[in-house]
């Protein structure tokens, strides 16, 4: 019997900086403006111009690498790769290859097990190294024509992250760049908008353990979280097939993998050489460290931007579960889904009902009817409703299964008030004793079978009563008060 | 300096042709010139013994200097924007534009290969 095989996938990811500017050159970091609009001397590689490296960009390369746990380079070398492409003007690209501004790091991140859908797995993937460098422009290919149209726009400042090839499937790198993601948007350094600013390359291969790697697969451009996983699951179903002699090498693939820009081919041309109009990058550790006399401005200290760190996703999830007492699994889907945990919070702000009760409300009725629309929290049930319609159920107004119903009409009709809703469909629970009195009667009356079985000791047939009580109720009565009645 | 040194070692120790050639293929692309004549060989070998004087140099425990500035502090920029705005003038120098795009040939034109060239120029004009 064949060994099981095991996936090995590694990912490159290159975040766009979340700056004002570019990462060598004044000009402006805008979306969607007139093309080369955006595009100084510098960035044109016209002679006689000289990279000026950006402050924020720098602060913003030690402040992620902080947050991903990285050892900070206090010095740290610019370097030229040189390939030729036409949305290159330089001839190179300007990057850190020998030494990068952050190392060693390491990102932790869960995901719910396909076996056991609401146990939480963690894990986690070293990050190798953090490197600023220059983003080059883009290429419009225009194969009518047979030529290419370029824009200098984009080329601006990236953070280059590699992660080591620990990862095994498309669910684990599709939880690693999540995470990623939010660490990046609290942090302010990238937007993290995969259609874009967070670009995603992954590695994928697969081998038994033991045996060297096999056929590796690079799919890049990915730009959505969805599609990675389902790329990656893909590629290691399909190298499976052919390391088992299943298939043939060129089989059609079923996603589309943008191809791999002519630029990279046969790394003949990717040499590395020292930036020669570039010292070395220094930041200091502290204030204590800082030379005498420097300019504040021309300083990046490392302690300073620790102590601005905002709050991290992962101590988010743990505030959550220390605060109201929740489970980690919910906690890490309030964090998880844009908005929810916000949602939840003011929620619990004007409910009394205790945390664990409302949680459920918010991580399955909520989530599960934005997820069917593939909508985000854009809140069709404000916090206050569902909060009255919890209210409602605490109180025994209404039943557990009446306040589902309620809750799937306040989505339908958007705006309705709980109580609105329960009073024209007539879902509120029946305490009036003297009516629910009668009504019993009236089914003990016509069932003497049954209440002959009760009365010798089958208890079951008590539930059959009540379920034909229930059902003259409509479903509205009192479910306790009525067991108690009929006895 | 690691090509440098593997290409002596391959000269001295007088390793097989196909080793050279390979190399040769490379630095040609690169360079963009055809040295492949035995004159052209003999000159990258005087070149190669002349740049070897570097070793001579005893260099250990020294950093290497990659950069004229040394010492010199990187300065840090502030993040406003002062830059931009010129597409007009930019887009002047360019040979052919489309709609404030730079027009280039769709995607490089890879060198053909060694036996390909050399086809190719005796069918030229030239």
């Amino acid at each position: 019997a064949s060994q099981q095989l095991v996936g090995v996938v590694g990912l490159e990811v290159h975040a766009q900086i979340n700056s004002n500017t570019k990462l060598f050159s004044g000009s402006p970091v805008r979306f969607s403006a007139p093309p080369n609009s955006l595009v100084s001397f510098f960035d044109a590689s016209l002679p006689g111009t000289l990279p000026m490296l950006n402050r924020r960009c720098v602060e913003a390369a030690v402040m992620t690498g902080l947050a991903l746990n990285c050892t900070i380079n206090k010095k740290s070398y610019f370097d030229r790769k040189h390939y030729f492409y036409a949305d290159l003007p330089a001839g190179y690209q300007i990057t850190q290859q020998r030494k990068p501004i952050a190392v060693d790091g390491v990102l932790t991140y869960s995901y719910f097990g396909e076996k056991k859908r609401s146990q939480m797995i963690r894990k986690s993937v070293q990050i190798k190294q953090i490197q600023l460098e220059q983003d080059s422009g883009k290429s419009l290919h225009d194969d009518d024509r047979s030529q290419t149209l370029i824009d200098l726009n984009r080329a601006v400042g990236l953070m280059e992250l590699v992660m080591e090839p620990e990862m095994k499937s498309g669910e684990e790198a599709a939880a690693a760049i999540r995470e990623l993601q939010l660490i990046l948007q609290a942090l302010g350094t990238c937007q993290g908008n995969m259609s874009g600013q967070l670009r995603v390359d992954a590695n994928v291969s697969v081998h038994r353990p033991g045996e060297p790697l096999g056929i590796r697969t690079e799919v890049k451009n990915i730009n959505s979280i969805r599609y990675l996983a389902r790329a990656i699951y893909e590629i290691q179903r399909q190298i499976d097939a052919v390391q088992s002699g299943r298939a043939v090498q060129n089989e059609t693939r079923a996603y589309d993998s943008k191809s791999v820009p002519m630029r990279e081919k046969e790394g003949l041309q990717d040499y590395f050489m020292p930036e020669p109009n570039l010292p070395a990058l220094i930041v200091y550790e502290d204030n204590a460290s800082l030379p005498t006399g420097i300019d504040p401005s021309q300083a990046v200290v490392v302690q300073k931007i620790k102590d601005r760190l905002p709050e991290l996703p992962g101590v988010k999830r743990d505030r959550l579960v220390q605060t109201y007492g929740i489970l980690p699994e919910h906690s890490f889907t309030l964090v998880n889904e844009d908005g929810l945990m916000e949602y939840f919070e003011t929620l619990m702000k004007t409910t009394q009902r205790e945390p664990r009760k409302v949680i459920g409300w918010v991580t399955n009725e909520l989530l599960g009817h934005l997820k069917q629309r593939d909508m985000s929290v854009s809140q069709p049930i404000s916090p206050a409703h569902l909060a009255e319609l919890l209210k409602l159920q605490e109180t025994g107004r209404i039943s557990s299964s009446a306040a589902k119903q309620v809750f799937q009409e306040m989505w339908r009709s958007g705006g309705k008030t709980a109580w609105q809703i329960v009073q024209e469909q007539e879902l509120g629970l029946v305490h009036d004793s003297a009516q629910l009195h009668s009504i019993c009667q009236k089914v003990v009356d016509s069932h003497p079978d049954e209440v002959h079985a009760v009365r010798n000791g089958n208890k079951k047939v008590l539930n059959k009563l009540i379920g034909l009580v229930q059902k003259e109720t409509k479903g509205r009565a009192d479910p306790v008060l009525v067991k108690e009645i009929l006895q | 300096e690691w090509l440098l040194v593997v290409w002596l070692k391959i000269y001295t120790e007088n390793k097989p042709h196909l080793i050279i050639s390979n190399l040769v293929d490379k630095l040609e692309r690169l360079a963009l010139v055809d040295f492949r004549t035995k004159q052209g060989l003999e000159c990258l070998e005087k070149a190669i013994r002349f740049a070897d004087q570097l070793h001579v140099v005893d260099t250990t425990g020294i950093e290497p200097m990659d950069s004229v500035l040394e010492d010199r502090a990187l300065y840090l920029r502030e993040d406003t924007a002062v830059d931009g705005g010129c597409a007009e003038e930019l887009l002047k120098l360019s040979r052919k534009t489309v709609e404030e795009y730079f027009v280039v040939p769709p995607g490089n034109i890879p060198l053909p290969k060694k036996e390909e060239r050399s086809s190719m120029l005796k069918h030229s004009e030239l």
